[in-house]
C-alpha cells in the first residue's frame, strides 16, 4: 500500500490564552493582511486548507469582557470570500454555527463560497445552545440542549438538499437557443421537519464541488455516529497515541455501518508545534511560551471556568482553591464552550492530580489545559507528524502557531521540505478543489438525474 | 452639495436587459465565476467610478416584481453579493463595494459583522444597500413568518400597502442596529497594553442593548470598529416609506426618476421624507439610477435596445428612467439632473459587459471633458469619495 498522504490544515490563532498577542512580532488579529499572510503561507506550503474558528459573543467574566486575550475577530465567511481572491488551491474552511443561522441563507453563502474559490469551500458545523449567545440574535438562544443534534442533523440535511437541487446541467447558458436553464424548475426544494420547514427554490447553481466539504468535532458516541454518518472529515481530540489510534479506528468503522469507506472521513486534530535547531532549544522555547500564555491571572481564569466563581483572591503559584465549584450558579465565564460539564468531579480529580504531582495552581493549569503540541527540531516534527498518520492516528493534523500571523513560517520552510522529502507531502497540487486536495471522491454533477 | 457629481454602476447577472446574456460579449456560462466579476469590478474600478453596488435577493429573480415565475429565457441565480464584494476587496483599491443584504429575515448581527469585515478587508471602501424583502417566495425559504402576496394594484397612492409599511418600520430597526454594533467598539479599544497584559480597554467595548417592537439585540459585535467608522449605508427607494427609511438610516438614497415621479418632484419627495422624520446631521444624498444602452462602436444604443427587445419579445421596461443613445446624449441628461440636485447617478448597464466599457471608455471622458465628474483619481475611503464626513464619532465614546 502506497504511503498515505499528510493531509495539513492551517488554523489562525485566536481568540483564547494561547495567541501571544504580547509577542514583539505579533500582528493585527483584524487586518486581512494577516489573513492573507498566513493563508499564502499555508498555500506555499502546499496545505490542504486554512480554517477559521468563530464566536459569536465576546467572552465575558463576571459581566465584564475578557481583556487579558485577544478579543475580536472579523467575520468567517468575509474572510474566506476575500482569501478566495489570493490563493488558488488552498481549502478555505470556516466555522459556521447551525444554531444562529437559517438553512437557505447558509447553504447559498457556503455554496456562493464554493463558486467564487472555484471549489474549495469547506464548513465546519457547531451547535450552540447558549442562551448568552443567543442574546445577540433576533430569535435569541432558541435552541434547547437536548436538541443540539437534531438541529445539526437537520441544518445539515437542509443544506445539502438546497445545495443538490440544481444539476450542473441545469445552467444551460445556451444563448442561441434562448434557453438559460435546462428547466422551469431549477433549484425547487422542499424540506420539513422538527427544525424548520421550507420550500421554494434555492438561487444557486450547482457550485463546483458539488457540495462543500463538512466538517465536525465530536467525541461522544453520539457524536462520533453524527459525524461518522454526515461529516467528510471530524476533529480528533487526541494528538497523540494510544488513543488517538483508537478514535481512528472507531470512527472509521462508525462510517462504515453507515454505508461509507473508510476513506470518506478523515481524522484531523489540531495542533500548535514549537521548533528548535535542538531538541534542548525547542523544549526551552516551549515552557517559555507555555509561561507566557498562562499568567497567573489566566490560570485563574481558565480555573473559574470550571469552578464557576470568583477565584481572583487566590495565590496562582499556591494550592489549589479550597472552595468547591459552583455548579448550579449563573455562569461565571460566559461565552466560550465549555470544557468540562462535571464540574465537582473535575474538581475532585485535579485536586488529587495536584496532590500526586506536588503541583501548584498554575503548575495544575499547565498540566491539565495541555494541547499536546510538536515540540522538537524541524525533523523531530516531521517525524512525529508523519510516523503518527502512518500510524493511523488521524490523516493528518491542523497546525497553527501561538505567533500570528508569521507563526506559520517556519514551519513551512522548514518541517514542509522535510514532509515533502519523506513522501508524505505533495510537492505541487494536483487538484483544483479541495476535495481532490483531500483524496475525498467527486460527487455526481447531476444528483438530481442521478437518483431519478 | 458637492461640485462634481458620483457615479457608480449597478452590477447584477448580465445586465439590466431580460435578454442582455444573449449577447455575443455576455459570457452568460460564466456569470457564476470569480473571474467574470473581477473583470467587472476592475473595469469600473479603472473607470473611475465612485462605487459599485451588487444585486441580491434570497429568492430567484422574476421576470414581473410581483410574482414568482418558472421562466428558462432569462437569467436565473445569484451569488451572494456580501461575499462576491469580498472576492473583490483585495482585487480592486479605490472603488467603493456595496452589496445589497437583504434585512427582513436575516439577523442585524450577521449583517453588521458582515459588513464590518467588508470594510476592513477592503481598507474602508464597504457600503451596503439596504433591501427589504416583501415577496412571498422569500419568507417561504426561511419559514419563519408569512408575507402575503401583493399586486401592483395594490400600489395605490404615493405609500406602501400597510403589510409593507411595517417591513419598512423592521428595516429601520435592523439599520439602526447594524449602526450601534458598527459603534459598539470605540477606535482605540484594542490596546495590548503588554505591561499590563491588557489586550483591551473594556471600557471602550459596549453593548448596543437595542428593544424595539421586533427584535432584541444585546452586542457588542464581535467585530472591532470599521475603518470608516460608519461604512455607507444605501438604499433603493421609489415611494414614500422606503424614502422615509433612507431619510432615518442610510447615507445615500438611490431614486427612479421617471418612474416615481419627475425628477425634480422625486427630489421634492426625497427632502419631504427627510422633513418628515426630523433627518439631522448630514443630508441626505439623492442618487439617480439610469438604465443605460450606449452606442457602440458598431452599434447604437437604440439600436442596441430595439434588437434585445426582439430578442426578449417585449418592450423594455424598467423602474427607472431607460437611457438609449451617445455618451454625449447621456451627459445631457446627467448634467441636467445633477443641476438639478442629484448629487450622483447610479449606471445601470443594460448590458453589462458592453454598456460598461462604453460607460468607462466614453460616458466618464465625456463628463470629465464637462468638469462634471472629478478629473483625477483618488484613493482613500468610500466616504472620502463620497464627500461624507471621514471623521465619524462614536455614540458610545465619552464625551
Amino acid at each position: 500500500m502506497s504511503r498515505k498522504q499528510v493531509i495539513l490544515g492551517a488554523y489562525l490563532g485566536g481568540v483564547n490564552h494561547h495567541t501571544a498577542w504580547w509577542h514583539p512580532e505579533a500582528g493585527s488579529q483584524i487586518d486581512f493582511s494577516s489573513f492573507e499572510h498566513t493563508a499564502r503561507t499555508a498555500e506555499r506550503g502546499r496545505f490542504d486548507f486554512f480554517f477559521l474558528a468563530e464566536g459569536l459573543a465576546l467572552r465575558e467574566r463576571d459581566g465584564r469582557v475578557f481583556d487579558q486575550d485577544i478579543v475580536g475577530r472579523p467575520d468567517t465567511l468575509p474572510v474566506l470570500a476575500s482569501l478566495a481572491a489570493v490563493t488558488t488551491h488552498l481549502g478555505l474552511a470556516g466555522t459556521i454555527n447551525a444554531t444562529f443561522n437559517e438553512p437557505y441563507e447558509l447553504a447559498r453563502q457556503l455554496a456562493s463560497l464554493d463558486h467564487l474559490s472555484g471549489g474549495r469551500a469547506a464548513w465546519n458545523v457547531v451547535t450552540s445552545f447558549d442562551a448568552f449567545t443567543g442574546q445577540n440574535f433576533r430569535r435569541g438562544g432558541f435552541l434547547d440542549r437536548s436538541q443540539r443534534y437534531e438541529r445539526a442533523a437537520e441544518m445539515i440535511d437542509a443544506v445539502r438538499t438546497l445545495w443538490d437541487s440544481w444539476d450542473a446541467d441545469d445552467l444551460a447558458a445556451d444563448a442561441a437557443a434562448g434557453r438559460f436553464l435546462a428547466r422551469p424548475d431549477a433549484g425547487a426544494f422542499d424540506v420539513k421537519g422538527n427544525q424548520f420547514a421550507i420550500r421554494g427554490r434555492f438561487t444557486v447553481p450547482r457550485s463546483p464541488q458539488g457540495r462543500p466539504v463538512i466538517l465536525q468535532a465530536g467525541v461522544s458516541p453520539e457524536g462520533r455516529d453524527f459525524a461518522a454518518s454526515r461529516s467528510d472529515a471530524i476533529f480528533s481530540p487526541y494528538g497523540s497515541l494510544p488513543e488517538a489510534a483508537e478514535f481512528y479506528r472507531d470512527v472509521k468503522a462508525r462510517a462504515v455501518t453507515f454505508g461509507r469507506s473508510p476513506d470518506d472521513i478523515k481524522i484531523l486534530p489540531s495542533a500548535s508545534f514549537v521548533l528548535g535547531d535542538t531538541e534542548a532549544e525547542a523544549q526551552e522555547l516551549y515552557r517559555e511560551v507555555r509561561n507566557q500564555q498562562v499568567t497567573g491571572k489566566t490560570a485563574l481564569i481558565l480555573l473559574e471556568q470550571i469552578w464557576n466563581r470568583d477565584l481572583s483572591g487566590y495565590d496562582p503559584e499556591g494550592p489549589l482553591p479550597d472552595v468547591d465549584p459552583l455548579p448550579d450558579a449563573p455562569p461565571f465565564i460566559q461565552g466560550r464552550a465549555l470544557v468540562q460539564q462535571d464540574r465537582v468531579g473535575t474538581v475532585a480529580r485535579w485536586r488529587e492530580i495536584a496532590e500526586a504531582k506536588k503541583l501548584n495552581l498554575r503548575e495544575l493549569v499547565l498540566d491539565q489545559f495541555e494541547r499536546g503540541p510538536f515540540v522538537g527540531t524541524p525533523s523531530q516534527v516531521a517525524e512525529k507528524i508523519d510516523s503518527f498518520v502512518q500510524a493511523d492516528g488521524a490523516d493528518g493534523v491542523i497546525i497553527g502557531s501561538h505567533l500570528v500571523p508569521t507563526g506559520l513560517d517556519e514551519f513551512v520552510d522548514r518541517v514542509v521540505p522535510l514532509l515533502q522529502e519523506r513522501g508524505s507531502l505533495r510537492s505541487e497540487y494536483t487538484g483544483t478543489t479541495l476535495r481532490d486536495n483531500l483524496g475525498l471522491p467527486p460527487l455526481p454533477a447531476n444528483p438530481g438525474k442521478a437518483v431519478s | 452639495m458637492s461640485e462634481h457629481l458620483h457615479l457608480g454602476v449597478a452590477l447584477d447577472g448580465a445586465g439590466w436587459h431580460p435578454a442582455a446574456w444573449r449577447e455575443p460579449g455576455a459570457r452568460p456560462s460564466a456569470l457564476f465565476t470569480p473571474g467574470y466579476w473581477a473583470g467587472l469590478a476592475r473595469t469600473a474600478e479603472r473607470g473611475g467610478l465612485d462605487l459599485l453596488t451588487i444585486e441580491d435577493s434570497l429568492a430567484l429573480q422574476t421576470h414581473d416584481a410581483f410574482r414568482s415565475d418558472d421562466r428558462t429565457d432569462e437569467v436565473r441565480g445569484r451569488l451572494d453579493a456580501l461575499l462576491t464584494a469580498s472576492l473583490l476587496a483585495p482585487l480592486t483599491s479605490r472603488i467603493g463595494l456595496v452589496p445589497t443584504v437583504t434585512v427582513t429575515h436575516t439577523e442585524p448581527f450577521h449583517v453588521s459583522k458582515g459588513i464590518a469585515t467588508l470594510d476592513h478587508t477592503s481598507l474602508g471602501r464597504a457600503g451596503w444597500q439596504v433591501k427589504v424583502s416583501g415577496r412571498p417566495a422569500e419568507a417561504e425559504h426561511v419559514g419563519r413568518r408569512e408575507i402575503r402576496p401583493v399586486a401592483q394594484a395594490d400600489l395605490v397612492g404615493d405609500g406602501l400597502p400597510p403589510q409593507f409599511v411595517e417591513l419598512f418600520d423592521e428595516a429601520a430597526d435592523v439599520v439602526e442596529v447594524v449602526r450601534r454594533l458598527w459603534d459598539s467598539w470605540e477606535d482605540d479599544a484594542e490596546i495590548r497594553d503588554v505591561a499590563t497584559r491588557r489586550f483591551l480597554d473594556r471600557d471602550k467595548v459596549h453593548a448596543v442593548d437595542f428593544e424595539g417592537r421586533f427584535f432584541r439585540v444585546r452586542g457588542p459585535s464581535i467585530v472591532p470598529r470599521p475603518p470608516q467608522g460608519q461604512p455607507v449605508v444605501t438604499a433603493l427607494a421609489h415611494r414614500r416609506e422606503p424614502y422615509e427609511l433612507a431619510a432615518r438610516g442610510a447615507d445615500l438614497v438611490f431614486v427612479t426618476p421617471g418612474y416615481a415621479g419627475p425628477a425634480e418632484q422625486v427630489l421634492a419627495d426625497v427632502a419631504a421624507a427627510a422633513e418628515r422624520v426630523g433627518r439631522t446631521g448630514e443630508p441626505l444624498q439623492v442618487w439617480a439610477d439610469l438604465v443605460v444602452f450606449l452606442d457602440t462602436p458598431t452599434e447604437s444604443g437604440a439600436r442596441r435596445k430595439a434588437r434585445l427587445e426582439e430578442v426578449s419579445g417585449a418592450e423594455y421596461t424598467s423602474d427607472t428612467t431607460v437611457f438609449a443613445g451617445s455618451a454625449a446624449e447621456a451627459a445631457d441628461l446627467i448634467g441636467s439632473w445633477h443641476a438639478l440636485g442629484y448629487h450622483g447617478v447610479r449606471l445601470r448597464p443594460a448590458v453589462a459587459v458592453d454598456d460598461l466599457a462604453a460607460i468607462t471608455g466614453d460616458l466618464v471622458p465625456e463628463l470629465r471633458g464637462r468638469g462634471l465628474f472629478r478629473p483625477d483619481e483618488q484613493a482613500g475611503s468610500l466616504r472620502a469619495r463620497l464627500g461624507l464626513p471621514t471623521v465619524v464619532p462614536n455614540r458610545y465614546a465619552a464625551v
